[in-house]
């Protein structure tokens, strides 16, 4: 799996590298190459379903207990099986549907790293490792959002997504810290091993809470997600690919891969369904008025993720069985519906439902695919579709704690959505024709490829489910539900109380979308209506607050950041010696002790000649004399080394201090004339700030005589020094062999210091 | 400065303070000196003849650029981690070894020592590129 990753990976930049008669192409070899990956997941599948499981581990980082490790088991199986499956359609779909636009090589690198991404974050077993691949999504997402990126609005969406999701990975990552510092591993099977110990431990709650942030803005749940229908700026095979069948489940899949780490508990079952329920609810309120046929998928797929939460919040056997195959039922149509729905936005130049109408007799392969499509998301029989909703119709009934509420707001929310199916159908393919088509479309084929499989396994699917049931979503269902869960599926349950209910769901739904259909004010009314009720625009919001951050630091850095180097010198300098002095204060060490000796006398006098050179610095008013007194400073110090026999220390002082004064020389050329230099109080004041600073320092130095550390490194230097280096230079053995780290960090900064100063003095002269 | 001694002086100055540094770096594994010495010397020559003349003179005589001196030594000084890791099994282990020489006990080279020629060229492209930076007239 390891090498799998990787190859996708490294393939996506040979892209850049293919000779430009194969750049047509590019989306056929990539479709083979998931069709492989597909092919390859695929022969795993009865291995996975006898309750075996696959897993690869290589070290990352043992000291930190990090591991790279990729786990195949049901779960993992069955989402990798859909990333690549329709992967492979997508960008068959692509192929075509990128044809007209500049960049293509680019937006396939995008989205085959993402397709890498996704697979590496469903395979994970290590949730750190997991975490990387998380953002790794949300970045592309960002990037394959932004791909028309002269539109304004295209760029803002993909602002808008990355911060939201990115905000929540974050939150995330801190909750996988929180809860795995519990059981001191970031490993998946020691999570689920330690489970009693996360769900007893005081963190679990912030834990949690902080995860489902990660869960929630990725998957779009309340109130996060207005970012999906801005999402919709993006290209139709990513709409189809990212935002509905596979990036926006992977907070549902973390969901289902910590249910049995996390779930179970009061909390779980009380905040996940609830925010289910309302995500549900609004996905499928909003659908209904739209006039964008992208945003009704939008909101659609808002509500699909809205069931799909709620279904794992509830947390039985028939919950999480129906969760699994609404995953892959709604995979299944949505990114059909998407396919469709770019294909007639190329067709007809809109996507504005007002503006479509009578599509039937010009596509109808592409009418009959969007019907089953629709049948599918209504849940109307002989589609998975059908299926998915009796199931979770059972789940509802049958779930612990509000089972009558869920059950009630379920049943408003498939009105809804049947109405959403029917309004669109009648919209797009009935009615009087008003669309002329002025794009040609060759290559008609992959168009309706993608999106016909997709409806014809879901056709084949819902008349014989059970092709998938035992295989795939049985075992995916017992690792979510750590339990062996049995999957009969049956498109025919016999008359009961679920069938009665999709007969009252069908029959209230048919009654709605016919008064929508027919009557456009209706429509227009609802949605004034739905205005003047709801009048938070939560993307507006986003904006402002966005808006108010960035004033916020402005004013921060116009404070901090006023461009004045001797005001920043001295903030640094008033706090190292505001910290030092508190440090000395704190540890209170005052007992150095002094032994003060004037021998030998040149010593003393050298010493003397050092401090005259020192005041006469501060207070000449000619800047050469200051230099050169600097200088007689410097090279004391140098005499000073000597006498204590630190020769190498001693040259490169000397050597240095020259430098310095000719530096100094050079520059004085290029300062300006003052009259006078400073102020009387700034000079009083800088005074007051030396005296603390220094007095500071000296203390400093004359404690760190006194203290002994248990035995100096130095001795250690002193011993080694030839027989393990082969020096008898102490000073430099160090410099170059024992401590060659620092030195090389020391020598690039030198380099890259130089760099800037370079290019300080190089910019000055190009403005003039 | 406008003086003669000091042009004249200048052109054998510059080349002891040369070989000195580089006399510096080469001993420096066993006496006083280095690669930082050799280097501030070497650097320091150059200033001595900006100021004998104009620096604008030493840039257009000078056939390198300094950043590549810079560039140079950078790359000998990664360089030189590597033979440890290969050879030793650990990154930054020295490795040394004799290169014969007649009539002595032949002399002894290793890593650490292609770290410090490394360290040498850094500081005098440093060096000069700061010089040079300071004289550009505006």
């Amino acid at each position: 799996m390891i090498t799998l990753i990787l190859l996708i990976f490294s393939l996506a930049f040979v892209l850049f590298l293919l000779p430009r008669k194969l750049k047509g192409y590019q989306a056929i070899f990539i479709s083979f190459l998931l069709l492989a990956v597909f092919g390859w997941l695929a022969g795993k599948i009865k291995l996975v379903s006898a309750g075996s499981t696959e897993s690869e581990a290589v070290d990352w980082l043992p000291q930190l207990g990090l591991n790279i490790g990729f786990l195949l088991d049901g779960l993992s199986l069955s989402f990798a099986l859909l990333v690549s499956g329709i992967g492979v359609l997508v960008f068959l779909y692509a192929h075509s549907y990128m044809k007209s636009y500049e960049g293509t090589t680019k937006f396939f690198f995008y989205l085959l790293l993402f397709s890498g991404s996704m697979l590496g974050l469903v395979l994970s077993s290590n949730l750190i490792q997991l975490f990387v691949f998380w953002e790794f999504t949300t970045i592309l997402s960002f990037f394959l959002i932004s791909f028309f990126h002269e539109k304004e609005e295209s760029r803002k969406a993909a602002f808008q997504s990355l911060v939201i999701t990115f905000v929540g990975g974050l939150a995330m990552l801190a909750g996988i810290l929180l809860l795995g510092s519990q059981v001191g591993s970031y490993e998946l099977n020691d999570w689920i091993a330690g489970a009693g110990t996360i769900k007893q431990s005081k963190l679990y709650l912030p834990g949690l809470l902080l995860i489902l942030g990660g869960v929630f803005t990725k998957s779009a749940q309340f109130p996060f997600h207005f970012w999906l229908p801005g999402a919709m700026q993006a290209p139709a095979p990513v709409s189809a690919y990212l935002h509905s069948a596979t990036m926006v489940k992977a907070g549902v899949f973390l969901l289902m891969r910590l249910s049995p780490v996390l779930g179970g508990t009061p909390e779980w079952t009380s905040i996940v369904p609830m925010i289910g329920v309302l995500t549900m609810l609004i996905g499928s309120y909003f659908a209904i008025t739209q006039t964008d046929l992208k945003a009704i998928l939008a909101y659609t797929t808002i509500n699909a993720l809205g069931v799909l939460v709620l279904l794992l919040g509830i947390n039985t056997a028939p919950s999480v069985k129906a969760a699994v195959l609404f995953l892959f039922i709604h995979a299944f149509y949505k990114a059909s519906l998407f396919m469709v729905a770019g294909f007639i936005e190329k067709k007809t130049g809109t996507r504005d439902l007002n503006r479509l109408g009578g599509l039937m007799k010009s596509f109808p392969i592409t009418f009959v695919i969007t019907l089953l499509a629709l049948l599918s998301m209504a849940g109307l029989p002989p589609m998975l579709g059908f299926l998915g909703k009796e199931l979770i119709y059972e789940a509802k009934v049958q779930s612990p704690g509000f089972a009558s509420l869920i059950f009630i707001f379920g049943f408003i929310s498939n009105v809804f959505m049947f109405a959403v199916a029917m309004r669109i159908l009648f919209k797009v393919f009935f009615g009087k024709p008003v669309n002329s088509f002025s794009v040609p479309i060759n290559k008609k084929f992959f168009f309706v490829f993608g999106p016909g499989l997709l409806i014809l396994l879901s056709l084949i699917l819902g008349l014989s489910p059970n092709l998938l049931g035992k295989e795939i979503i049985e075992p995916a269902a017992t690792v979510v539900f750590a339990q062996k869960v049995n999957v009969e599926l049956a498109l025919w349950h016999g008359f009961n109380l679920v069938l009665l209910l999709s007969a009252i769901t069908v029959v209230v739904g048919s009654v709605l979308s016919y008064v929508l259909i027919k009557n456009r004010s209706v429509e227009e009314k609802w949605d004034r209506l739905n205005k003047r009720l709801f009048p938070v625009n939560l993307p507006h919001v986003f904006t402002r607050l966005i808006e108010s951050f960035v004033t916020l630091s402005k004013r921060k850095t116009q404070f901090l950041q006023h461009g004045y180097h001797r005001y920043y010198i001295l903030t640094v300098v008033v706090f190292t010696a505001a910290l030092l002095w508190l440090q000395l204060i704190l540890t209170r060490g005052w007992d150095f002790t002094l032994s003060l000796t004037l021998q030998p006398f040149y010593i003393s006098g050298l010493l003397l000649v050092i401090v005259i050179a020192t005041v006469y610095t501060t207070i000449t008013s000619s800047r050469t004399r200051a230099i050169i007194s600097m200088g007689v400073v410097g090279y004391g110090i140098a005499l000073l080394f000597l006498y204590y026999s630190a020769v190498d220390l001693a040259i490169t002082q000397i050597l240095s201090e020259t430098l310095i004064v000719v530096m100094f020389v050079l520059i004085l050329q290029r300062l300006p004339f003052f009259a006078q230099l400073s102020r009387k109080s700034s000079k009083l004041r800088d005074l007051a700030i030396a005296l603390v600073f220094g007095g500071a320092m000296t203390v400093v130095s004359l404690m760190a005589i006194n203290v002994n550390f248990s035995s100096p490194i130095s001795e250690f230097f002193m011993a080694n020094s030839y027989k393990k280096a082969f020096g008898e230079n102490v000073v430099n053995v160090i410099l170059v062999d024992f401590r060659a780290l620092d030195t090389m960090g020391e020598v690039t900064v030198l380099v890259i210091a130089a760099m800037g100063v370079a290019a300080l003095f190089k910019s000055k002269t190009l403005k003039k | 400065m406008n003086s003669v001694i000091l042009q004249l002086a200048s052109k054998y100055v510059r080349g002891l303070l040369i070989i000195f540094s580089v006399i510096m770096l080469v001993r420096g594994h066993n006496l006083p000196g280095g690669g930082f010495i050799g280097g501030l010397l070497a650097g320091l020559s150059l200033a001595y003849k900006g100021f004998a003349f104009t620096q604008d003179i030493v840039e257009k005589e000078m056939k390198v650029r300094p950043e590549y001196f810079m560039v140079i030594g950078l790359v000998l000084v990664f360089a030189s981690l590597w033979p440890g890791l290969l050879l030793e099994g650990t990154l930054m282990q020295g490795v040394w070894f004799t290169i014969p020489f007649p009539f002595t006990e032949g002399y002894k080279f290793g890593t650490p020592f292609l770290f410090d020629i490394g360290v040498y060229f850094v500081v005098i492209g440093v060096t000069v590129l700061f010089l040079f930076s300071l004289s550009e007239k505006n």
